[in-house]
């Protein structure tokens, strides 16, 4: 497949690319893993004039966790790198869950988290994990940088809260106050299918009882959803078969899916709740098992 | 001292793949990879819509892009009769649309352009004025009254029926149908699908004016046939028609019926005089090239209560898409569907067919399977199994009975086969014990009490690979037999070519194997050469599994010839007469003198240098094997799996294969085929297939939507084997390519369905998607057709 004609600039700094992208005007498109991008040319749905290649720019590979707890993740951090992390194995269990579910091992190489949750698919992992997280994306512009939450970042289908000059160029999953618990379960088709349906959960516990929730779903909407009704209804006790089978409804109800060929609308919402169940009742049995 | 026939690299070594050496270093030669001076490039344009008059088309835009040379639309093709070419099933297809496009991805215009960028640029900048008509998806809406014509292009066709067909005795049938004690009825459908093959299609034409010789690079399967065809279609004469298939980067039948864009480009080519190249994309290989499948079923068995089978009754309505492009024999409308039920002892057959026109792409191919086996054998296997649910037998019992017996060869089958060999039930048994049946039955009552659900599935058959012998099997009036050209060279090596056109098959191996068996000329001195029409000679290409029982009979066969001429140079450089010349592996000797030899080598120098008085010089010659009849290969496959009542999910625990494919010339070649056909069978049963909404738009357009299982989800395979060497073929082989593909698919269906016992779900038609499998726990109902696009909220 052949894709449109477009320029390529590959910066060798952040001050450069950011100019660069002021220049193109919002014509301009961030390359970085290209795992969505590249397929998206090919096919001839997108057609920047500029390809502005943040790859040569030194600095934005790492994920590390500071002192007070918060984890930050580059804007070239690969999918790879977190599946492989010790940082996140022993520290964050949603991102943890989800890293080796994202696609397939070979885009995993290659594709970053930063740019999977600028990508904005409603159908993308990254974002539920951190809506489910409450984290924030580090943006940069010719003014500086701002703190965009992960909430309102994606704006709509294939839509965020960058301005055409700005750049992603780090995530930030905040401090925990509690104990941190989570996880991520997605169905899908075969292995690098878009999400039949996915959620993500992020539980922080405290003498036994949920002190903060938040839960995200992946492929039942035209965006991410941020299902925190569910999510506040565990809040201020103790994970129960009653409170989990609540926010397992929750869930479900606040789910948006629609019936295509990944299954029924009704199926993707039994599909929410039962996931949802599924990775509480671990989260609830390790609890006790810790007590 | 006869020579060690595995250190030869002879029959039965697992001798490494020596084509293997260039593909895994990318110095494989594939179309694409050709360039000749002063190449084009050519793009098509495709229709968007389904069933659509074509109002106008405005090509100004993409003539004012720079670098285009060319821009065909039909109406030129018209112009020079090339609008509209046969198909190998004796229907016609358009080349490119003219009055109307009848499917997604029909051929609408083309570009040839001084690179593929320009080209693509250019397809985009014609306009295109479509004037929606009614979309006909399926055979059930093709046949509703006040149906839209399809096929309004053709004379006397009043509706959207293709073929009404049949075989079988009739009224025989009903009579044991009438004297059964249970009737067991079960419809089904095998969902369409596309063999898929890695590298799409595609071709380089190259028309030289200077000499008329046209050359034509191109992913053929069979090269001989194209050039048949290119000289009708073309009306070039044969003798300047060049075909060469360079590698090719897997095939499944995709690659055998002649395309428009190969037309295209051969037309692009004599119009610019410069070499046109044409490599289609991904999505114009899913929605426009062959594929496979796409049967609906009404299936009766009657048996008496003690398990015999008595008749069967099958009723299949096809669905070939807008043009009946179906690359099969010409005698059997709904190919050899009649196979089915060849391994059971079953008095009297009866098979009505029905095939009709519809909006999607044309050309139901021989998707990895011997002309529409894989649809009977699945429906066989289906059948049985509700049959012996309906008996409340134990499945393999019920199979058992009803075999074939080993004593019973040969054996004509209630549909008209002549099956000659094969001992099916102790395949059965090394399948149950490989399984641990009985262990396996326990363990999973056990689960059911836990909530758990477990099931196992078999699936056992015979299959007729091989086409054919010449009385019965043709392809537009050629007869399908195969052939070998081998030339020892005065040293002892040799190159061998043949007729039949490897796509991955691993022929330059295996056939050297053949030689080496029957010669003892090491493998390794035996470079095999096909896919050159210039070189090779005739043969009718590879697909069917046919390449061993036929071009791999062939080889037999003409090394033979080259031995019994080899023998004579023996006798004569040791100076006895022919009738005291013994052979063994690589070597002539005097049987009153064992110590007294010749090798092979030697006569091969002798022909060239010392031959007897009289005797033509040489050691070369060519044999066409024409087989007396099909192979029957057998297989048992046995899959247990269980499945997650909270989503529908099925894992599958274990799956065992038995294989009795005669004798296994490259065992590690025929074990590589039988699990890339499980692979196979298990992605028809689990996630491959394409289907269509209501407006004709095909889903599985590409890898996103069209599933082909990973090594992730795919399933480990234990593979057994029995022997039974086929009696009427030179070294007792029989086909394998296929069988898996053919065999596999039910068994994981039967064996989801039989985890469902006591559910009230009979059946779910594949593939067992796990909303599906969860559709049907809940609501306790069948689910039949494919997948809809559903659209519910």
């Amino acid at each position: 497949m052949y894709p449109p004609r477009f320029n390529y600039e590959s910066p060798k700094s952040l001050a450069e690319a950011i100019s660069l992208l002021t220049a193109g005007g919002g014509e301009a498109k961030v390359l970085a893993g290209g795992q969505s991008l590249v397929p998206m040319l090919k096919l001839r749905f997108a057609s920047p004039e500029m390809l502005v290649d943040i790859n040569n720019i030194p600095g934005l590979n790492y994920v590390r966790r500071d002192a007070d707890g918060s984890i930050h993740i580059g804007a070239l951090c690969r999918h790879e790198d977190l599946e492989k992390s010790e940082v996140i194995a022993e520290h964050q269990p949603t991102i943890a869950a989800a890293a080796p579910l994202v696609a397939d091992p070979i885009v995993r190489t290659r594709g970053t988290f930063v740019g999977s949750v600028c990508h904005a698919d409603p159908q993308g992992d990254w974002s539920a994990t951190m809506i489910a997280l409450d984290g924030h994306i580090v943006a940069q512009g010719p003014n500086g940088k701002r703190n965009i939450p992960a909430r309102d970042f994606v704006t709509g289908p294939f839509q965020n809260a960058l301005a055409f000059d700005e750049i992603a160029i780090e995530a930030v999953i905040p401090a925990p106050k509690g104990d941190v618990h989570g996880g991520y379960l997605k169905l899908e088709r075969r292995v690098g299918d878009f999400a039949t349906a996915a959620v993500a959960v992020a539980v922080e516990t405290s003498g036994g009882k949920v002190i903060r929730a938040g839960i995200a779903l992946t492929g039942v909407g035209g965006r991410t959803i941020n299902a925190n009704v569910a999510a506040d209804s565990l809040v201020g006790s103790a994970l129960t078969i009653e409170s989990i089978a609540r926010a397992g409804e929750l869930a479900a109800a606040a789910a948006e899916p629609r019936s295509d060929h990944r299954g029924s609308a009704s199926y993707k919402r039994h599909i929410v709740s039962t996931f949802l169940t599924r990775i509480l009742n671990n989260i609830s049995e390790s609890t006790v098992k810790a007590a | 001292m006869a020579l060690d026939e595995i250190k030869i690299g002879g029959m039965g070594a697992s001798r490494r793949r020596v084509e293997d050496n260039r593909f895994i270093r990318g110095k494989g030669n594939y179309v694409d990879d050709i360039v000749l001076p002063a190449m084009l490039h050519m793009e098509i344009l495709r229709s968007p819509m389904a069933h659509a008059r074509i109002k106008s088309i405005d090509v100004s835009k993409a003539w004012e892009i720079p670098g285009v040379r060319l821009v065909l639309t039909g109406e030129m093709l018209a112009a020079r009769n090339l609008a509209w070419m046969p198909t190998l099933s004796y229907d016609t297809q358009a080349v490119m649309a003219m009055d109307k496009v009848r499917f997604q991805g029909q051929e609408v215009a083309a570009v040839i352009a001084d690179d593929p960028y320009i080209a693509k640029d250019a397809c985009e900048a014609i306009r295109v004025e479509y004037e929606a008509l009614p979309v006909i998806v399926n055979p059930m809406q093709a046949m509703a009254p006040g149906a839209a014509l399809i096929r309004d292009d053709k004379e006397n066709q009043t509706d959207n029926k293709v073929f009404d067909w049949e075989v079988g005795d009739r009224a025989g049938t009903d009579k044991a149908f009438a004297e059964a004690d249970l009737i067991s009825k079960i419809e089904l459908h095998y969902p369409r699908s596309h063999p898929s093959p890695i590298e799409t299609c595609g071709s380089i034409a190259d028309f030289d004016r200077a000499t008329g010789k046209l050359t034509v690079y191109m992913t053929t399967q069979a090269p001989h046939i194209i050039r048949a065809a290119v000289a009708m279609v073309a009306e070039l004469p044969e003798h300047m028609i060049r075909i060469v298939s360079p590698d090719l980067g897997g095939g499944f039948g995709n690659k055998v019926p002649v395309y428009p864009g190969y037309v295209i480009s051969i037309l692009a080519s004599i119009l610019t005089e410069r070499p046109v190249k044409w490599i289609e994309d991904k999505t114009g290989n899913l929605i426009s090239t062959g594929f496979g499948r796409d049967v609906y079923l009404q299936g009766e068995l009657a048996v008496r209560k003690d398990g015999k089978m008595l008749g069967v009754r099958m009723h299949t309505i096809s669905d070939h898409g807008a043009f009946f492009a179906d690359a099969q024999p010409s005698k059997f409308k709904i190919g050899l569907m009649h196979s089915a039920f060849a391994c059971y002892d079953i008095p009297v057959a009866h098979l009505t067919a029905t095939g009709t026109y519809t909006n999607k792409a044309p050309g139901g191919v021989a998707y990895r399977c011997s002309f529409r086996v894989t649809e009977a054998m699945f429906f066989q296997e289906r059948m049985v199994q509700a049959a012996a649910d309906d008996l409340g037998m134990d499945q393999a019992e019920f199979r058992r009975i009803n075999f074939v017996k080993d004593d019973d060869f040969p054996h004509r089958t209630a549909y008209g086969f002549l099956t000659d060999s094969g001992q099916y039930g102790k395949c059965l048994d090394v399948g149950l014990e490989a399984i641990d049946y009985k262990n396996f039955l326990v363990q999973k009552e056990e689960a059911k009490k836990r909530g758990r659900l477990l099931g196992i599935g078999i699936s056992t058959m015979t299959e007729p690979l091989g086409a054919g012998n010449s009385r019965e099997y043709d392809i537009l009036g050629i007869k399908m037999f195969d052939s070998a050209e081998l030339r020892v060279h005065m040293s002892g090596k040799a190159i061998l070519r043949t007729g039949a056109k490897s796509q991955g098959q691993g022929h330059e191996t295996t056939w050297a194997q053949i030689v080496a068996h029957e010669l003892g000329i090491p493998a390794d001195d035996i470079v095999v050469e096909e896919g050159d029409t210039d070189t090779a000679p005739f043969g009718m290409g590879t697909y069917a599994s046919r390449s061993t029982p036929v071009a791999g009979a062939a080889v037999a066969m003409v090394s033979r010839k080259i031995r019994a001429k080899a023998r004579k140079i023996a006798a004569h450089l040791l100076e006895v007469s022919e009738e005291d010349v013994e052979w063994e592996l690589g070597r002539f000797y005097v049987r009153s003198s064992p110590d007294r030899g010749v090798t092979i080598q030697d006569c091969a120098m002798a022909a060239y240098s010392n031959m007897p008085d009289g005797m033509e010089p040489g050691l070369e010659n060519n044999a066409y094997y024409d087989p007396p009849n099909l192979t029957w290969p057998f297989a048992c496959y046995i899959s247990t799996v269980e499945v997650d009542p909270e989503t529908g999910v099925w894992d599958v625990l274990k799956v065992v294969a038995v294989d009795d494919c005669g004798v296994r010339i490259n065992p590690m070649i025929v074990e590589g085929q039988i699990m890339g056909g499980l692979t196979e069978a298990y992605a028809m049963a689990s996630m491959q297939f394409i289907t269509y909404d209501v407006e004709g738009n095909c889903v599985g357009s590409n890898y996103m939507d069209y599933l082909l299982p990973t090594a992730w989800e795919t399933p480990g395979f234990e593979l057994h084997e029995v022997v039974t060497p086929c009696p009427h073929h030179p070294i007792g082989a029989k086909g394998i390519g296929e069988c898996a593909t053919v065999g596999g698919p039910a068994s994981f269906v039967n064996a989801v369905m039989d985890a469902l016992r006591g559910t009230g779900v009979r059946n779910i038609d594949m593939p067992l998607l796990a909303d599906r499998v969860y559709e049907a726990i809940q609501t306790g109902k069948d689910i039949s057709g494919a997948p809809p696009i559903k659209t519910e909220e």
